[in-house]
């Protein structure tokens, strides 16, 4: 359980006021002067030795990302991009953050742009959240007006502008490549990598995409320590963590908590338990939309971190606990998320613009099974043929939830198709 | 050099070859849909993904840079398995219409999914329908065949440099489209049928015509304008079906332009099929023997100085030779092949060559066009110098009408006297010109139709000569000839001779009555009405103005149906070669001429055309090179005098319709209606 004190989020609920003088109450913009002129190696180090993981699904290390960014002025100016474009079903972590806490984010993307050497920073907000965009730009003007940011930032003698760039709704747009491309004025579709954006990114200029959470918590980790930060959670997996919880529990919450507590705790203590007890739970989705779904059996005892969800062939992603009591069609939830996977398709390579199309379909007759026993295994297979053969990672996010449904419900999905042709026989009798 | 390891074998390549390159070069063969050479890599269809050591899944080849220490594995259970995946996902929502498709036989889905795609389909759901698409009168669409490839976005945008295909929608629904079903309007639009690698976007004009295999396919030389475009003819028995581009790197690469690809439908109507005589005012049908005694009876007793021969556009070498040739034994000095009335100096063959070479464009950083739109005149010189700009740092001038040629330009001025000033150092251009490391000008034929023309070549010689245009390394004066016959007629020295009269002159003779016998080798461009009372005897290919105004008509071959040599604009000599054979009674036309020689009392010394075309190297050793360029040597030519004041204009009125070819198709029709007449850009789907 997480302490109060080392909470790093003090407003997630917007009981404050997000402007900057309720910030600085809470602690914000105190001294980052000193911050930035520790200098870009000890803002990097700091973060590393925080063990910082990217908070936008994949868990990659946050120091070790800003360390690839070109040390030596190459003459081409660096960017940083937050992104912004919170779309994954489940998550609405980085919307609490935008339109509660926005200056955290913004001293964060100063110092982040500190370590990477960068001399203008894009928020890229998903356009839905109009008024979390409106925050963060009344945010971005004060910080302006005390001098906290522009010309001269904080007194450094550091010039650092920020900007904001409203996305239009794709969930695509936030695949890292495919947001820098909308930033450019193209069609949101993922770039091949090599090269990463740290070589060439923005406008082919070196480029750091990151999450708005793991942003924000970069001045608290400056200010109390990277020691602070890595001594909570468990090794590898440091730190805090947003969890949105969603679904069948008595009171959905948004919950900062220690990384590595147990999902049972975790949905007991801070969202008031499944409805109707935690014996009614019939499987969680634990980190979003894209992570295979956990049957009862593994929720009994997982741990919510990167390595432990790993394991348990799952993942963290985003944080965002789907939860699912017994009343739930499984096969219809994991079904929806396969046609938005379907709808949501960037179009731009083979594997994923036709496959996730063909799972969408054959996942509609799953739900009535309205299928032969042996299209189980035949989707398992399709799903492991678009896997890992796209140009971006939407294609694994689709068929992940497939793959978790086959592996942990497939009694169910049999069961249906069978009840099914037992149903049309009888037609055929009457 | 990056040194990698592919399937156990260790290769050393260039920097920057991708890895699918570098199987290539090693002879393995990596499937793949999207990736084409000349154009850049998006690596979206998935199919060339090979195995690399220590990469967490299998990595698209295409775009994949060799690195030091790579090892690459192509033939893996892994790599197996990617193929076969992707390829069962292409067919999924592929109509497997083949049956009725045109790609069909040299279709590249077909080809891959017979080499890695499964024995069987398991996807059981309803396919995708796509609507199609109103591409113009050249591509056919059938889009539900469409796998998305974007071949046809990327060579739209990038080669063609008209954007007008794109994609819209996403996922499944994405769909290639034009924007507001807008025809492409593009002069290489044809070459999106080559780059689709299958039936979508399919040639309208030959749509459900023959396939593949039924053809028999020559290679040739394109005459539709003087780039001397290699091509394919395919042909049917007696019929030609569809010209194609062949690779040449060094003028089309693999481009072709419409005009060449699909003007051959004109090469079966209105043709001259049999010789005709002129009796009471009407063209009667006759025999050779007839046409022949005609022509010996009216010139009997004339002298050789009132008779004249100018030639045509897309006359071949041996022809013109054999013409002069019987013109200088009749005694006439009237010779002339610039039928459009272009006026200059070709004392010195620098002067009227394009030195550079079309490839040589890609090493210019400063071009000055001057009276040239090169988007008409030459399709894949504009091409070549749109290629030049992609790679950056190019400055390009224009001197002349101002037209949309794919690339930014500084307009610098309409006429000669705009020309004048640079050469004078005037104008903000001439700093870039000093400032320029291989500078270059092309000089189109709007520059030299015209009275002043010498003068026009004198400047543009003063302007090269000024800015070191011309060392020992580059020769950066170019001229851009329209028609595909021109500098092998200069090159065989078919100019007025000594006393002779050239193209205005023979004009003012025959409308006064002292030319008394025009001899028309495939020229119809001239004004017919100014050739007043003459003679006049037309050999060509088709009825068009030639034909009408002749006293006798004797029918020759076009350029498919006869041996010949052309020299392109670069000075390049190339052989075109027979692909179906003349027409009816017609025959080629040096053949010809040689049986009229003899009936005149003339016999020309050459009864082979080997012997012909040793006469031609015995004239000018640049036809014993073949396929190369003879550089020239840069000499004094042009004449100074007064420049005319008046803006340059364009020498094309219409792109689709040049010569006699192209004005009888009925696809160019089409284009010129769609492209240049009053319904351009009313058309939508629904129309036909």
């Amino acid at each position: 359980m997480l302490r109060d004190e080392d909470r790093i989020f003090t407003n997630l609920y917007g009981y404050q006021d997000f402007g900057l003088d309720a910030a600085r109450a809470r602690g914000d913009w105190d001294n980052t002067r000193a911050l930035v002129e520790k200098g870009r190696d000890w803002i990097i180090e700091q973060v590393k030795e925080s063990g910082l993981r990217g908070r936008g699904g994949a868990g990659f290390s946050t120091g070790m990302k800003w360390s690839f960014m070109p040390k030596a002025v190459t003459g081409k100016p660096v960017y940083l991009v937050v992104n912004a474009d919170e779309g994954e079903p489940g998550t609405c972590k980085d919307r609490d953050i935008l339109r509660h806490d926005p200056h955290k984010l913004i001293e964060g993307c100063l110092l982040a742009g500190v370590a990477i050497g960068a001399s203008a920073c894009y928020i890229y907000i998903r356009g839905e959240f109009y008024n979390e965009g409106s925050n963060v730009q009344r945010a971005i003007d004060e910080a302006y007006a005390a001098g906290l940011i522009g010309k001269n930032a904080c007194g450094t003698g550091y010039d650092y502008d920020i900007y904001i760039h409203r996305g239009a709704g794709a969930y695509i747009c936030g695949e890292e490549t495919a947001l820098i491309e909308s930033i450019e004025g193209k069609k949101g579709q993922p770039r091949n990598k090599p090269p990463f954006p740290a070589q060439a990114g923005l406008y082919s200029c070196p480029t750091t995409v990151n999450n708005v959470e793991s942003i924000a918590v970069v001045p608290t980790i400056l200010r109390r320590g990277a020691g602070w930060f890595a001594g909570l959670g468990r090794p590898k997996n440091t730190g805090t963590k947003l969890f949105c919880i969603s679904g069948h529990v008595n009171k959905p919450c948004n919950v900062e908590e220690e990384m590595g507590i147990p999902l049972k705790e975790l949905i007991e203590r801070h969202a008031g338990g499944v409805r109707g007890g935690w014996d009614n739970l019939l499987a969680v989705i634990p980190g979003g939309s894209s992570v295979p779904v956990l049957p009862k059996s593994i929720c009994d005892t997982v741990l919510m971190d990167f390595d432990s969800l790993r394991d348990a062939r799952s993942g963290l992603g985003t944080a965002a606990v789907i939860v699912m009591d017994k009343s739930t069609d499984i096969v219809k939830a994991i079904a929806r998320l396969s046609q938005f996977y379907a709808h949501e398709s960037c179009g731009q390579c083979t594997p994923c613009r036709e496959g996730t199309g063909w799972l969408n379909r054959v996942m509609q007759r799953m739900v009535k099974g309205n299928a032969r026993v042996e299209e189980i295994d035949m989707l398992h297979e399709v799903t492991k043929q678009i896997e890992g053969h796209t140009i971006c990672a939407l294609g694994d996010a689709a068929a992940w939830p497939v793959q978790g449904l086959i592996r942990h419900f497939r009694p169910e999905m049999e069961r249906r198709i069978l009840e099914y042709r037992n149903a049309a026989q009888r037609l055929a009798a009457e | 050099m990056p040194k990698l390891t592919i399937d156990g074998i260790e290769i050393e390549v260039e920097p920057g070859t991708s890895v699918l390159q570098a199987c290539e070069q090693l002879g393995i063969e990596i499937p793949r849909f999207c990736y084409h050479e000349r154009l850049s890599v998006p690596a979206n269809c998935r199919m060339c993904l090979v195995e690399m050591e220590r990469a967490p899944k299998p990595v698209a080849s295409c775009a994949m840079p060799c690195a030091d220490g790579m090892v690459i594995r192509t033939d893996t259970d892994l790599v197996h398995k990617a193929r076969k995946g992707v390829m069962e996902f292409l067919l999924v929502n592929h109509p497997l219409d083949c049956p009725i498709c045109d790609q069909g036989g040299e279709c590249d889905l077909q080809d891959q999914a017979m080499a890695y795609g499964m024995d069987h389909g398991r996807y059981a759901e309803n396919k995708r329908a796509v609507k199609d698409k109103y591409m113009g009168p050249l591509i056919k669409t059938i889009m539900t065949r469409c796998i998305h490839c974007t071949r046809c976005i990327r060579f739209i945008n990038e080669i063609a440099g008209v954007p007008d295909i794109g994609a819209v929608n996403r996922g499944e629904h994405m769909e290639v489209t034009t924007f507001v079903e807008k025809a492409v309007a593009s002069e290489l639009s044809g070459n999106l049928v080559d780059v689709c690698p299958v039936g979508a976007l399919t040639s309208k004009p030959y749509a459900y015509t023959s396939r593949p295999w039924e053809l028999r396919k020559t290679e040739t030389i394109d005459v539709m304008d003087a780039v001397g475009s290699n091509i394919r003819v395919d042909t049917r028995g007696p019929e030609v079906m569809r010209v194609l581009p062949r690779l040449n790197e060094d003028i089309n690469e693999e481009w072709l332009s419409d005009k060449s690809r699909y003007h051959y439908d004109g090469l079966k109507r209105q043709r001259l099929d049999r010789p005709y005589v002129r009796k009471g005012g009407r063209l009667h049908p006759a025999t050779w023997g007839e046409a022949f005694d005609a022509i010996a009876t009216r010139l009997k007793g004339v002298a050789g100085t009132k008779i004249a021969a100018i030639t045509g556009d897309t006359v071949d070498v041996e022809s013109m030779l054999a013409l002069k040739d019987l013109m200088t034994a009749l005694g006439s000095p009237n010779l002339d092949c610039r039928q459009d009335g272009a006026r200059f100096d070709a004392s010195a063959r620098s002067g009227y060559l394009f030195n550079t070479g079309i490839a040589g464009i890609e090493q210019a950083d400063v071009i000055v066009l001057i009276g040239t739109n090169p988007r008409w005149e030459g399709s894949l010189v504009n091409a070549r110098i749109r290629k030049r700009y992609l790679m950056g740092g190019l400055k390009v001038a224009v001197i002349g009408e101002r037209r949309e040629l794919t690339y930014p330009y500084a307009h610098i001025g309409t006429g000669p006297q705009d020309l004048q000033d640079l050469v004078d150092g005037k104008g903000d251009f001439a700093e870039v010109l000093k400032g320029a490391k291989r500078p270059m000008l092309v000089l189109g034929m709007g520059a030299f139709r015209r009275a002043d023309g010498p003068a026009i070549q004198a400047a543009a010689r003063a302007l090269a000569e000024t800015y070191g245009m011309v060392r020992d390394d580059w020769n950066g004066f170019n001229v851009l000839h329209t028609a595909a016959a021109r500098v092998g007629a200069l090159d065989i020295g078919f100019l007025p001779g000594e006393g002779g009269r050239d193209l205005a002159g023979i004009l003012d003779g025959a409308s006064k009555g002292e030319i008394e016998a025009v001899y028309l080798l495939a020229a119809d461009e001239i004004d017919m009405a100014r050739l007043g009372s003459a003679f006049v005897i037309y050999q060509g290919h088709h009825g068009d103005a030639g034909a009408a105004r002749a006293d006798v008509v004797l029918p020759g071959a076009a350029y498919t149906e006869k041996d010949g040599t052309y020299v392109n604009t670069e000075g390049r000599p190339q052989q075109a070669r027979l692909a179906t054979f003349p027409l009816g009674e017609a025959r080629e036309d040096w053949k010809i001429l040689r049986a009229l020689s003899e009936r005149l009392g003339h016999t020309l010394p050459y009864d082979s055309q080997a012997q012909l075309r040793r006469r031609m190297v015995d004239l000018n050793p640049i036809f014993g090179a073949i396929d190369a360029v003879t550089p020239a040597t840069w000499l004094g030519f042009g004449a100074a005098g007064p420049l005319d004041p008046a803006p340059f204009a364009t020498p094309i009125a219409n792109f689709y319709m040049t010569d006699p070819i192209s004005r009888a198709s009925v696809t160019m029709a089409r284009c010129t209606e769609t492209f240049l007449g009053s319904a351009a850009q009313e058309r939508t789907g629904t129309h036909g």
